[in-house]
Formats: C-alpha cells, structure tokens, sequence
C-alpha cells in the first residue's frame, strides 16, 4: 500500500511511520503545520506544531529512509479545531480538541487529500488496535496498553476512514515503542510526550480562553442549587468547568461548611450553579452527532461507555434517539460536562461515540 | 534517474571549481600572515579578485568576498543605510520593490522596525517589472530623504530580468547609490558592473557553478559602508573574517567560466525553456506562463520557466513529481516548511489561490532535452492527480 505516515514530531508516530515502512509499505512522511505562525503554538516538549517538531519529524523520516513533507493545515485546523474550541466553551461546554482533529483533520482533510493522491491510507502513532471481521468490516480496540489506550479519542471515526487507517503501535506497550526508537537510532526515542493542548503555547488554558474570549465575556451570578440564592458573581461563564472546585471564590460559605462544586453552566443568562459533591453524580446522559465505527445500533445496546480521556469504563445501556442517543448508566459518574464525547464500547471494540449533550442527576 | 529541475535554488559545481578549490583545501596558509605560506595563499586570493573583477566589469579593489549572498545583501542594505545617514540624518528612507529576495526584504523590514527606516517597496506590473514611474515618483518625492535603492537584477521566481540602468539614471541624478542582487542573473545573461552603474552588486558561488558559502559584494571604490563584522580587518575593513582562499579560489574559477559560457548558455537554456513552456501547455492548456513572454535576455532569465496549473496545489505537484524523480521548486519555502504564497506573484497581482496553483522549473549548465521530456511525459497525471486532491481539500469548506 501507499502510505501517508502523519509524523508529529514525537517518538509514537516515528516508530508508527518506521512500522509501516518496514511491513513493506510504500510509506511517504508528512508533518502538519497547524498554526501559520508555528511560533505561536507551544515550544518545548511537546508533540507537534513547532518548528523544532518538524524537525525531529524530518530527521526521524531521514532515519527511516522515507520522503517527507510539511502539508499545510494551519486554516482548515483554525477553523475545526480552534475555533470550534471557543465556540464550545463560550456555550457552556468542555469540548475535546484532539477528537475534534482526528475526525477533522487527520483523518479527514489529511485521509482525503492523501486518497486524492494516490495514498491508499493514513498510518498514525495513536494506540488502538483495528482488525477486519469476517464480513469484512474493520473493528477498532482498545490499544494492548491500557495506560496509553487512545481508541477514545479515536471514537469519532467512521468504517470508510477506519478502512484507511493504519495503527502500527496497538499491540505495543509505550515502554517497547521508546526501546524501539533506540534501537533504530531514531533521536526522538527519549523525547517526553506530549499532553497538553498543542495549539495553547505555555499551557495555561485559562489565560488562552480568557484572552481569546475577552470579547464575548458573559459575566453573571453564581447561584447555590438548592437554596437558589446568589452566592456571588464571576466574569464569564467559560471559565468554568462541571465538577469545578477550585477557583469559585465564594465570600460565604456553604451551609454545612462543605465544599461546593460547579454543577451546570447556563451560557446564555451566564448563570453558574454550585452544589454539593453528590450532586455531581450523573445516571443518564443524552448525546448528538453520534458517529458509529460500524452498522449504528438499532436496539438498546447492553455495553460500557466512556466519558473522557483516560477516564473510567462505565457500564451502561445505550439507546438510540432520534437525535443521537441516550445513555443509562449503571455505573454512576462524575463530574460529567456536556460536549465531553461519550465513546461506546463492546468489550474492547469501538461501537462508536456522540457529544454529550445534556445530564441526569440521580 | 533524478531530473534536476531547481538550478535557481542551487546548479551543480563545475568540475574546475571544485578542482580550483579542493587543490587550496590542501594548502596551509592565512592570507593574511606574512611568511610565504601566507603570502602564497594570499596569492590565490588576489588572482582571484582579479578573476573576479575582470570578468564582471570591476575593479579588484571593488570585490568584498561575502560568506554568500545573503550576507552580501545584508552587507549592502544595512552598511549603506547606516553609513548615508551617519553623512546625513534626513536620509531615512530606502526604495526597493516588492520583489526582492528576503536577504533584502527581510534586512529592509529589521531597519525598518530596529532602526526608524522609511521603506518603499516599489510596485511591479503583471510580468513582474518594477513601474518605473512608481519609482522616480517615490524618489523626486523628496530625493533628500533617500538612504539608498535597493532593485534586483533579474528575480529568482518568475525570472523577469528588471531595467537596471534606467533605476541607476533616475537614482544618480540625486546622486542617490543604487544595490542590486544579481545572485540569479550572473552566468545567465549578460552583467557588467561598471556598465551598468550599479554602486554595490551582490553575487553568490553555488548559484554559478561554484562553492557554496562563498560570494562578493561589488562595491564601487568611493562607496562608503558601515561595516556588519569587526575584527581582523579584512576586505577593506568592511568585511572581518579570515579569508577562504579555497572557497574564493572556487568561486573565482566558477565566475570565469559562467561569464565566458553565458551567452551560448543562455541561447540553449532559451531554447530548451521555451520548448518546456510549450509541451507543458500542450499536455496542460490551462497551464499559465508567468512573468515576462518575451524570451531576449533583457527581459527574463534564460533558464527559468514559472507556470500556475490552476485547481492543483504546488506543494501537492511538487510531491507526486519528487515521486517520479523530477525536482522542482514552489517558489519559495520558510524555515519550518511552510509554504507561503509567494510574495512575488502577490505582487504581480496574482490571487492567494494562483500564488500556491504555481511551479518554478529552473534550468541551468547540466539540462538537457532528455529533463523537459521527463517533465513532460510525467506533469499530465501528476496534474490530474494534484487537481483531485485540491478539489477534495475545498469540499471541506
């Protein structure tokens, strides 16, 4: 096959890329450039985006003996990435840029372009496992290493991309691909990973989110959820997140002197409510957009769902809406914020995932 | 079998500059030390300078040998800015165009903002010629206030070769000193510096047949300029640095042998450039040329065929050809890779979508038919191709 081999500039995608190379691919290197002024973008240890992890790509590529190139994507990741980022946030919700990208850009604008010409498929450094089934459709699971499992952020794709995708580190653990790196000389075997969000260059969310959302700053009042008083007032309801406790800088205390937690965020009137833990706990969710890897189900589905990166398997009860789908937990959980994605698992296959639009509390 | 089409980024090394030059490397000897070891280095470096100045229409006291050309047209734009103002302090402005390479963009923006320069990109028509009108307008606005001019001789993406002598008359009645970078034009088509009035005039080793990180500066004798490197000395004192005899021995082989071979060079490259253009558009029609028609070597460089091959992305052309073996450049390319679209064809009034549609072939002393045929057998599917993908990165919208 002719493969595009997405190289971030990290350790995972150059031992991925150096994989498929080896497996007897025709394997071609690209690095994409996501911002138009990659200074801009975090320096340092990280995974992409600099002009210092293009580098390291290139050199990796090198290394491998493969082309490389650096494709261009910085307005296509602006205007699906970034700035469905503050879109999100400015509406009250905690999105997942790195899902965003995957079903946007790398296995989209990237997978399209490169069928276009010529590439039969794209190879990334993610963990997750694919397998064709005996129909002929191909499965996603989970990546044999449970730590650096990332099918959920891979939960967004659909079997025609999931055809054109190849995961050469799925049966690996983290600790074999770094030796591995080592062993076939490439420089970037030691090269930390990267966790933060790429396109926030010193990390501090926070500050990005204020200063890019200065202008659509709704301040409004902090109100407690039972009592319905105001407790106090805040400068923007972006700049909370469900399940908050930190930060909230309340003057008075709660009644029972316990800690108080952000449980929903209003955008429109900017109304913040807190609560107690418990409060918290969610049983039900509803989800739109939802994406299925395979046949959508059309029945209620006896599986386990997961709500973040690296968070728990739930068990649950998914059942299709028209919208999208709803979620019967029966593993309760917390701290749950709408525009999470919700990623539904059969066993360790991917069924698929929706954006959570709305909780229940029990 | 690799098709080197991109002699404008860098041509090969002629056989006798790298001969001239590995017999030096062999050498012990500073040219600037007085034993005979030094004195026979030195030796080399003066004949040379005499090379060097002989065949290019100078003196041998006019060549200041550079790191390259870069370091040429930061030597020229900033040693000449800051040595006219320090004579006169009204002098703040520059006059340029909006074509030229970045080794002067890019030393013309840091004045501008480090140094309080006033500078005037001068704008150029459709074929990339700079509006001469523009340009005596912008300096009879207030000639006093004028520091230098800075205008190439011929541009290194579209190949319009610019009308040197008529910006040297309009910039010497107010006895204003003019800089060109000839970097692409020497060895393609004909340059003489005292011809053409030019007072400093850049050159570079690797883009006529020799060395890199070797190249000069033409300074006119009575010039004064502000040295960029202190130290030893060297180059009139306006250029530091313990001379490269090997490199400049390299260089100087290099310059002979490109001056004396141009004009049935540029009669071939003309030929086989023309011929490429024409079978391109026979298998692309919709293929644009741009720059200057007109093949005379007054008005574009011989070597250099630049094309927009609309619906399609350069850099997605540049790759599926890399694949079949052909070697072409975008235009230009900044330090990550990123590709731009290029500044020149903005200026000749291209859109953002034409600029990235576009392709430089550069063609130069080793190009033979048997390239443009593999061009030509190879750019039909490669088009198509590149065409699909762009199509498919706008449905994305």
């Amino acid at each position: 096959m002719r493969v595009l081999a997405a190289m971030s500039g990290g350790v995972d995608s150059a031992v991925a890329a150096a994989r498929a190379a080896e497996a007897g691919h025709d394997v071609t290197g690209i690095h994409l450039a996501l911002s138009r002024n990659p200074k801009s973008y975090r320096t340092g240890a990280r995974g992409c985006c600099t002009i210092e992890d293009a580098n390291d790509a290139r050199r990796a590529a090198d290394a491998i003996g493969i082309p490389f190139y650096v494709w261009d994507l910085s307005d296509q990741f602006h205007e699906a990435v970034v700035e469905d980022f503050l879109a999100e946030y400015a509406g009250g919700r905690t999105p997942n840029p790195c899902l965003r990208c995957n079903e946007k850009i790398k296995f989209a604008a990237v997978l399209e372009k490169g069928l276009a010409l010529g590439f039969d498929a794209v190879a990334t450094g993610h963990y997750a496992q694919l397998r064709t089934a005996a129909d002929g459709t191909v499965e996603m699971h989970r990546a044999v290493d449970a730590g650096k499992d990332q099918s959920y952020v891979l939960g967004v794709l659909t079997q025609e991309q999931l055809a054109h995708s190849l995961f050469p580190l799925g049966d690996s653990p983290k600790s074999q691909v770094r030796e591995e790196a080592a062993r076939r000389g490439l420089q970037v075997a030691a090269k930390p990973d990267s966790h933060d969000i790429c396109f926030i260059s010193d990390g501090d969310t926070g500050g990005w989110l204020a200063d890019k959302l200065d202008d659509v700053n709704r301040g409004g009042a902090i109100v407690d959820s039972a009592s319905g008083e105001v407790l106090g007032t805040h400068e923007g309801s972006w700049r909370y997140t469900v399940g908050q406790r930190k930060g909230l800088r309340l003057g008075v205390p709660a009644g029972d002197g316990r800690p108080r937690y952000v449980l929903d965020i209003e955008p429109v009137s900017g109304t913040v409510t807190v609560g107690p833990r418990e409060a918290l706990t969610v049983t039900a969710l509803d989800c739109i957009r939802p994406l299925w890897c395979g046949a959508a189900p059309d029945a209620p589905l006896e599986c386990t769902v997961q709500l973040r990166a690296h968070g728990d398997e739930h068990r649950a009860v998914v059942v299709p809406t028209s919208e999208g789908f709803g979620v019967s937990l029966r593993d309760p959980a917390t701290g749950i914020a709408p525009g999470q994605a919700c990623v539904v698992y059969d066993g360790t296959r991917v069924v698929g995932s929706g954006t959570i639009t709305k909780t229940a509390r029990a | 079998m690799t098709v080197y089409l991109d002699h404008a980024a860098t041509t090969p090394i002629l056989p006798e500059a790298a001969a001239a030059m590995t017999a030096q490397l062999g050498s012990v000897g500073n040219p600037n030390s007085l034993h005979a070891s030094g004195r026979a280095a030195r030796r080399v470096v003066e004949e040379s300078r005499e090379t060097v100045a002989r065949v290019l229409g100078c003196r041998p006291g006019e060549v200041v040998f550079t790191s390259g050309g870069t370091e040429a047209d930061n030597l020229a734009v900033k040693g000449l800015f800051w040595a006219r103002a320090a004579e006169d302090p009204r002098r703040t402005r520059i006059i340029s165009t909006a074509i030229e390479h970045h080794a002067v963009l890019d030393p013309l923006d840091w004045l501008a903002e480090e140094e309080g320069a006033e500078v005037v990109l001068t704008p150029v028509d459709a074929l990339g010629r700079i509006d001469l009108e523009a340009f005596r307008a912008s300096v009879e606005s207030d000639p006093e206030s004028v520091a230098l001019v800075s205008v190439m001789w011929a541009n290194n993406e579209v190949g319009t070769v610019q009308p040197i002598a008529e910006v040297v008359a309009i910039a010497h009645e107010h006895g204003i000193p003019v800089h060109t970078d000839a970097v692409q034009a020497v060895g393609q088509i004909p340059v003489d510096f005292a011809a053409s009035g030019v007072d400093a005039m850049t050159l570079t080793g690797h883009k006529l047949g020799g060395p890199y990180g070797v190249g000069a500066l033409l300074l006119r004798r009575e010039v004064q300029l502000t040295a960029l490197l202190h130290g030893g000395g060297q180059e009139r004192d306006v250029r530091s640095g313990t001379i490269d005899a090997p490199a400049i021995a390299g260089f100087a082989t290099a310059c002979e042998l490109a001056v004396k071979h141009q004009p049935e060079l540029a009669i071939r490259l003309a030929e086989l450039r023309d011929r490429l253009v024409r079978e391109v558009q026979e298998v692309v029609p919709e293929a644009a040329y741009n720059g200057d028609p007109v093949s005379a070597v007054d008005h574009r460089l011989p070597g250099n065929a630049h094309l927009t091959f609309p619906g399609c992305e350069g850099d997605s052309l540049l790759m599926l050809l890399d694949a079949r073996g052909v070697e072409c450049s975008t235009g230009s390319a900044c330090n990550a890779g990123v590709p731009q679209p290029s500044h020149v064809l903005l200026a000749m009034g291209c859109s953002d979508e034409q600029a990235r549609a576009s392709l430089r072939f550069s063609l130069g002393h080793t190009s033979t038919e048997s390239d443009v045929h593999a061009l030509v057998e190879a750019i039909g599917p490669v088009v198509e191709r590149a065409r699909a993908a762009g199509l498919a990165s706008r449905s994305l919208g």
